[in-house]
């Protein structure tokens, strides 16, 4: 209210000029000061908006106006409202002669712009100017401005002028030069890299002002590299000697002490050079046993000095002596009544107790103090304190107050970061398994489950599966047991984190049977309740299904009767037409397992063997027969990647795709530079053009300013240089802009030139020659979009089917596949279909990997993919899986489960496979060989 | 005095870093972000000079990490307002420093003073001396005292540039320059003098007297 009536009484002298600020002005801060509510004060501050709007387009606005309408403009933004549109009128501001102006200009400049708009640009030249001013407060502005506005382009326009201001006969002018040459180091090292004896040099400067200057852009140089300042610091050590025995002129005391602010500042310089120097320990600590003595504790700032002496001694070589002094200060900050000394004695303790680990122990009652303190930041800095101290000893101690503080507090920045230390004190020192589980994890799980990461949920389910690690079955099925227990009582709360009922599903699944003390019927039914009520958590679900179907495993592997309770009845069925596959596929394992006789469940699922290592037989032998018979009915023999790189171009590709299709991403490797010289044949197997273009799409979208996709634009071009001397053809690019969206449309003709160069390089090759390579990868797209990469392409198998004869093959493809350059790129089809594909072919081996062990799904998965695929060549998918069940079946004793699940599958494959034959006929490829393809693939 | 909170604000610097888009609708690229931090890992300045009323109003705001500059001013107003919440929810008689990662990155602190009815505040990162940091506050405070002899808030509303002017000499490109206020008032005195006599009308009156914000 007081607030209020002064506002009043200003504004009485405001409307007669006493500020010399219009009332417009004065009117608007009242107001906003009156604002009740945002939504109010941002009503005010829109409508002057629009008045500011209005009133900059009209013309010849008195400059004083013009100054006030700037200093309005930023009040604007300060209240958090956009002002973009008045910036030019601040920067057509900063030419202005008169002073008041320029500087009204620089301000509101270096408030609006940062170092990368648009706008810097056109400021550079009034800086240069004015850094040249004979004016040294223009020349003073004139930097201040640079601090914030100048750039990495920028910096060499002004810096030759920076440089000689180094010299100029004010100090503050010096002082300002060296802060701007600090800032051009920070900005871009390389620009000054040549300047920076200049700082030491400066650091003799007359004025002590400019002397401390100076030590901020040293600090930085120090902390950068040590060593090559070592011999600086005898040199520090005298300037901090004088500094304290008041040898600078009195004007650089500060409430009784000289020049406290130089003095820190050459502190944390000592720190870093001494820094592990025995010698450079020894030089120093004469001079800080001084500052120890001397320091006055009465007041803030020789508090503030004599902490920085405290962390200086924790980073450099003590001795006893100034260890002890340094543990005294600490003590009397503890023993402080100010939070701020606590605070800063807390710190220093931590920083202290990594050299001398035993000081903590004189101080453990006022630790303790502070940790009940209700000055939140004090509990803070006195928890980390903790977690420094913490060792096998105090673990349960400290892991419990900080569990209890984390539970406490509702900031979940914090509270993230006080689990994960929970998490880590707890792994690294925890006295038993079973005081792991029961009390950290179960409580750090409950109370801030959703933060911690996720590894902690594996490496707990991890330590409940491998126990002791020891020979101790006894003991750790007690560990399990109580997990289990623990986690049945938590289950019943509500609104558990999902992180913590995947751990609670999966203890469940495994061990929740295990000792026979719960039934299945009981343990499944707690899952399915667990389904139910986190019904919209699909990998709680997930979990939660994978636990039943271990229950009903063990239940069926031990011979018993298996009645599937009717909620969880009804949750298969519900899961069989999710629109998660993850959860389709799960419900249908578990449909099939229910349907398995004992032995086969028993080798799916074996008790206890989460822990046990999965063999997978990479080698495929199972397949053997199946090829055998795919051979003797013509189909092609497998070669082999060595083989194959050893073959000229045509079979090339074959590797290509052999590389890229499994993994279907993008490739961000940069292409070779071409060698234009010798071997095509070579320089041909380093390129891989089928990801290329869909990179170069994903690398524009988000590309808009000038500067940034400028310097892009000018690494694609690199590559794409490599792309077009290799192809040397206009046509293709041609046809990519005139397909594709406009970013690569601009790309494709910002490298028009280089085409030109490309083909001229080419030249010495035969036209016929030089054209073919760009034919392959076409092709090898549309392999790789028809088959998802699971065979050569076909139209390969047709000209060159009577073997692989490299030159014959090459010579006799073109003719035949002239056509399929004429398509337009099939950009679109790289995008879509691999995926399409890709759906349908993992399935069924995610299946069939599923029911070797569903818990290991993605190990070899892909592996194993490539290899069938690149194996049997001109197999179709529907077939591949097929004959892959059905081997697998022969291995699990024939069960008619496996089969139920395939033909469930086979639509699914069916229908994507339909889907893609549409898009290739919509979109891209309207060759006549489609059809027959199809007929192939969907039998 | 009633503080009125307007809410928490539900943000954090990872947030506010993901998708920053430059005044002017510049999208700003990562690698000038890293360009930045990457010279020596960490970026060891201060971050930002604040003042506040005690009802959330921004008195002045002075950002030098590139990074806080760089968000659009609807962020940094969030930000503003993120620190005053946590301001106001502090108790009487604590410490005055707050480390504020969620605002302002890690290894954030926060250094604050409450005189009369505003809130100087100081953010920092971990190269900087807590204590330090407060006499700093210590110092504008005690030149903007002589600058308006016993300055209150309505001087810092109305006397924006001079305030700027200020705080320039004091802190210069997220480093401390000058910490005495002697010399810090000559240098502001000399260009008040140049101003005015640059431009036949004084705008700024060396002191607002009469009447004082009861400190």
């Amino acid at each position: 209210m007081e607030q209020l009536k002064t506002i009043g009484r200003e504004l009485a002298m405001g409307s007669q000029g006493g500020f010399g600020q219009s009332k417009e002005f004065l009117d608007l801060v009242k107001s906003i000061g009156e604002a009740r509510s945002k939504a109010e004060e941002d009503r005010i501050v829109l409508s002057e908006i629009d008045i500011l709007k209005r009133k900059l387009l009209e013309p010849d606005i008195p400059k004083r106006k013009m100054k006030e309408y700037i200093i309005r403009l930023v009040y604007i933004e300060m209240l958090g409202h956009d002002a973009s549109f008045g910036y030019i009128h601040a920067v057509k501001m900063t030419h202005d002669d008169n002073l008041l102006l320029k500087r009204t200009g620089y301000l509101a400049v270096t408030l609006f712009l940062n170092e990368d708009h648009d706008l810097i640009i056109l400021i550079v030249n009034t800086i240069q100017k004015d850094l040249r001013s004979d004016n040294y407060l223009v020349v003073c502005a004139a930097l201040n401005a640079i601090c914030r506005l100048i750039n990495e382009e920028t910096i060499p326009a002004v810096l030759p002028q920076v440089v000689d201001l180094l010299n100029h006969q004010k100090e503050a002018v010096r002082k300002k030069a060296i802060m701007a040459l600090h800032r051009f180091h920070r900005k871009s090292p390389s620009s000054v890299s040549h300047l920076i004896s200049n700082f030491r040099k400066r650091l003799c400067d007359n004025d002590p002002g400019v002397m401390g200057a100076t030590l901020c852009p040293l600090f930085d140089l120090i902390t950068e590299d040590v060593s090559s300042y070592k011999d600086l610091v005898s040199s520090f050590v005298s300037i901090l000697k004088q500094v304290t025995e008041r040898r600078l002129p009195k004007s650089y005391d500060y409430h009784q002490m000289p020049a406290p602010f130089i003095q820190i500042k050459l502190l944390k310089i000592l720190a870093l050079l001494g820094c592990g120097d025995k010698s450079a320990s020894e030089i120093m600590s004469m001079v800080l046993g001084d500052l120890f003595r001397k320091c006055d504790s009465s007041t803030n700032i020789g508090n503030a000095i004599l902490y920085e002496c405290i962390r200086c001694i924790s980073c450099i070589i003590p001795s006893p002596k100034l260890l002890e002094a340094a543990a005294d200060a600490i003590s009397k900050f503890l023993k402080s009544d100010s939070h701020n000394l606590k605070y800063m004695g807390i710190d220093g303790l931590g920083r202290l107790i990594k050299i001398s680990p035993d000081i903590a122990e004189q101080h453990q009652l006022a630790v303790i103090d502070c940790l009940e303190d209700p000055d939140d930041t004090l509990k803070r800095k006195t928890f980390e304190l903790l977690y420094k101290m913490t060792k096998s000893s105090n673990v349960e101690v400290i892991v419990d107050r900080m569990t209890d503080y984390m539970i406490s507090i509702n900031d979940n920045h914090y509270k993230t970061e006080i689990a994960s230390r929970c998490v880590e004190l707890a792994e690294q020192f925890a006295p038993s398994n079973q005081w792991f589980i029961q009390v950290i994890m179960n409580k750090v799980f409950e109370h801030a489950g959703d933060l911690v990461n996720i590894k902690v949920a594996h490496n707990l389910m991890r330590l409940i599966a491998e126990g002791f690690g020891e020979d101790d079955d006894d003991a750790d099925s007690k560990l399990r047991l109580s997990a289990v227990e623990s986690h049945l009582q938590i289950m019943s709360e509500p609104k558990l984190p999902s992180l913590f009922l995947q751990v609670i599903s999966w203890v469940l699944g495994e061990y929740g049977t295990a000792d026979g003390k719960y039934s299945a019927s009981y343990i499944s039914g707690k899952l399915c309740d667990v389904a139910d009520a986190y019904s919209s958590d699909e990998t709680v679900k997930g979990y939660a299904v994978s636990a039943l179907m271990k229950i009903y495993a063990f239940e069926i592997a031990s011979g018993r009767k298996v009645d599937v309770l009717p909620e969880c009845q009804s949750l298969i069925e519900e899961l069989l037409a999710s629109h998660s596959t993850d959860l389709q596929q799960r419900a249908y394992e578990l449909q099939a397992l229910l349907a398995l006789d004992a032995r086969a469940v028993e080798s799916i699922l074996p008790l206890d063997a989460s822990c046990e290592d999965i063999e997978v037989d990479k080698d495929l032998s199972f397949l053997n027969g199946y090829i055998q018979q795919a051979i003797e009915s013509g189909a092609q023999p497998y070669i082999s990647e060595r083989e194959r790189s050893c073959m000229l171009e045509t079979t090339d590709y074959h590797s290509q795709d052999h590389h890229e299709v499994p993994s279907h991403a993008l490739r961000f490797e940069a292409y070779e530079r071409p060698k234009p010289s010798s071997l095509p044949t070579q320089a041909s197997t380093e390129l891989v053009p089928v990801p290329e273009p869909s990179y170069y799409s994903e690398a524009h979208q988000p590309i808009s300013t000038s500067s940034v996709s400028e310097r892009e634009s000018s690494e694609i071009k690199l590559r794409l240089d490599g792309v077009k001397q290799k192809w040397g053809r206009p046509s293709y690019q041609s046809s990519t802009s005139a397909s594709s969206t406009p970013p690569q449309a601009a790309n494709g003709t910002s490298s028009h030139p280089d085409v030109g160069v490309g083909s001229s390089s080419l030249k010495p090759r035969s036209s016929y020659e030089s054209k073919k390579p760009e034919i392959d990868p076409e092709k090898q797209r549309l392999a790789a979009s028809l088959f998802g990469g699971s065979s050569t392409s076909r139209s390969d198998r047709k000209s060159s089917s009577g073997g692989h004869k490299p030159a014959k093959g090459t010579a006799s493809k073109p003719p035949k596949e002239n056509p399929i350059p004429v398509q337009p790129p099939p950009d679109l089809l790289d995008f879509g279909e691999p995926t399409a594909t890709s759906v349908t072919a993992t399935d069924p081996f995610k299946e069939l990997e599923g029911l070797m062990d569903s818990s290991s799904q993605d190990g070899g998965s892909t592996d194993v993919m490539g290899v069938l695929y690149s194996d049997a060549a001109p197999v179709t998918t529907t077939t591949s899986v097929d004959s892959l069940l059905s081997e697998l079946s022969d291995s699990s004793k024939g069960n008619p489960g496996t089969y139920q699940s395939q033909t469930s599958k086979g639509p699914n494959s069916k229908e994507a496979l339909e889907k893609d034959a549409l898009v290739r006929q919509m979109g891209v490829n309207p060759t006549s060989q489609n059809p027959t393809l199809f007929k192939d693939l969907l039998g | 005095m009633k503080v009125t909170t307007r809410g928490s604000f539900p943000i954090s610097y990872e947030s506010l870093r993901v998708k920053q888009k430059v005044r002017g609708g510049v999208h700003h690229q990562g690698p000038n972000e890293i360009g930045v931090l990457g010279v020596s890992g960490i970026v060891k300045m201060i971050k930002a000079v604040m003042m506040m009323n005690t009802q959330g109003k921004p008195r002045l705001a002075k950002f030098y990490d590139f990074l806080v500059r760089c968000l659009p001013v609807e962020k940094q107003q969030e930000l503003i307002r993120g620190v005053f919440s946590v301001l106001s929810s502090r108790p009487e008689n604590v410490s005055n420093f707050l480390e504020i990662d969620s605002l302002f990155g890690p290894d954030s602190r926060l250094v604050y003073k409450h005189y009369a009815t505003l809130y100087f505040v100081l953010v920092f990162d971990g190269s900087e001396n807590e204590l330090a940091m407060l006499d700093l506050i210590q110092v504008l405070v005690e030149t903007l005292d002589k600058c308006f002899s016993n300055v209150c808030e309505l001087d810092i509303v109305f006397n924006y540039s001079k305030m700027h002017t200020v705080l320039d000499e004091i802190v210069f490109g997220g480093q401390v320059l000058e910490t005495r206020s002697d010399e810090i008032m000559k240098a502001v005195e000399e260009i008040s003098k140049l101003e005015a006599a640059s431009n036949s009308i004084s705008l700024v009156p060396k002191s607002v007297s009469g009447w004082r914000g009861g400190r």
